[in-house]
């Protein structure tokens, strides 16, 4: 997980394309300036980035299943829910899954968790627009093959 | 038995948290009810699920932005419940 770099996500443990749900781990990092400040003397992982860790968890997911045809920007989050305090160094994983896929917009749902117990969940809407520009599509196929997805196989 | 226009009507009531009275079948989703794009969305999933259908946004907004529909059609409740049902209908046969 690089906070800085809002890439929350360290590896793709599994995927199943089919059954429509993805499986994503990532270890909060020990240090970071984000740190500094959520809190001074106690160092808690921000909700918000929870929040993230989910949207991307599951926006690479809906990117697999559409081919990568388009980007999945995240506009709404419903029912989020933070069952536990995420620390650095913490461990987590994040199982996600498309519950519908509507006309324009994908609608998903997540949990993140830590040694097996829930430590977040949310209900994720996502709009379904044309990649910004060409540049930005491939930084975004960079950033997907860094996390080892298919992205060649997938939009040959 | 609830028509397709009750049932659109309380998933914008319910949804949107617009009094149902004031949902009328002559309302304008947008222009009347000021439902916003996020909200619609919402409404659209709420709709999917309970009809079974997938109602076509980007084909209808694409029509939209072209000129060659109307949002009268696609998003005044009275249209709106006949494309459902519609949808409904394209997709039993």
């Amino acid at each position: 997980m690089r906070l800085e770099y809002f890439q929350m996500i360290d590896r793709i443990v599994e995927v199943d394309l089919d059954a429509r749900r993805l499986r994503a781990a990532c270890t909060v990092p020990k240090e970071s300036p984000i740190f500094e400040g959520h809190f001074p003397t106690y160092p808690l992982m921000p909700g918000v980035l929870l929040i993230e860790c989910m949207a991307q968890t599951t926006g690479w997911l809906v990117c697999m299943l559409g081919r990568f045809s388009a980007m999945p920007f995240l506009a709404g989050v419903k029912e989020g829910k933070f069952r536990t305090l995420v620390f650095p160094g913490d461990r987590l994983e994040f199982d996600g899954s498309v519950v519908h896929e509507g006309s324009g917009y994908t609608i998903a749902e997540c949990v993140g968790r830590r040694d097996g117990k829930k430590v977040c969940d949310a209900q994720l809407t996502f709009r379904i627009m044309p990649f910004p520009s060409p540049q930005f599509r491939e930084a975004f196929f960079a950033w997907g093959e860094r996390l080892e997805l298919p992205i060649k196989e997938l939009v040959r | 038995m609830s028509t397709t226009y009750d049932k659109v009507a309380d998933i914008i009531a319910e949804t949107c948290d617009i009094p149902r009275e004031s949902i009328k079948p002559d309302s304008h989703a947008t222009k009347d009810l000021e439902i916003d794009s996020l909200d619609f969305l919402d409404i659209a999933f709420a709709i999917d699920k309970a009809f079974g259908i997938k109602l076509p946004l980007e084909q209808w907004t694409q029509e939209v932005n072209d000129g060659t529909a109307s949002t009268e059609k696609y998003f005044v409740l009275k249209n709106l419940s006949t494309r459902i049902d519609e949808l409904i209908a394209a997709k039993g046969a």
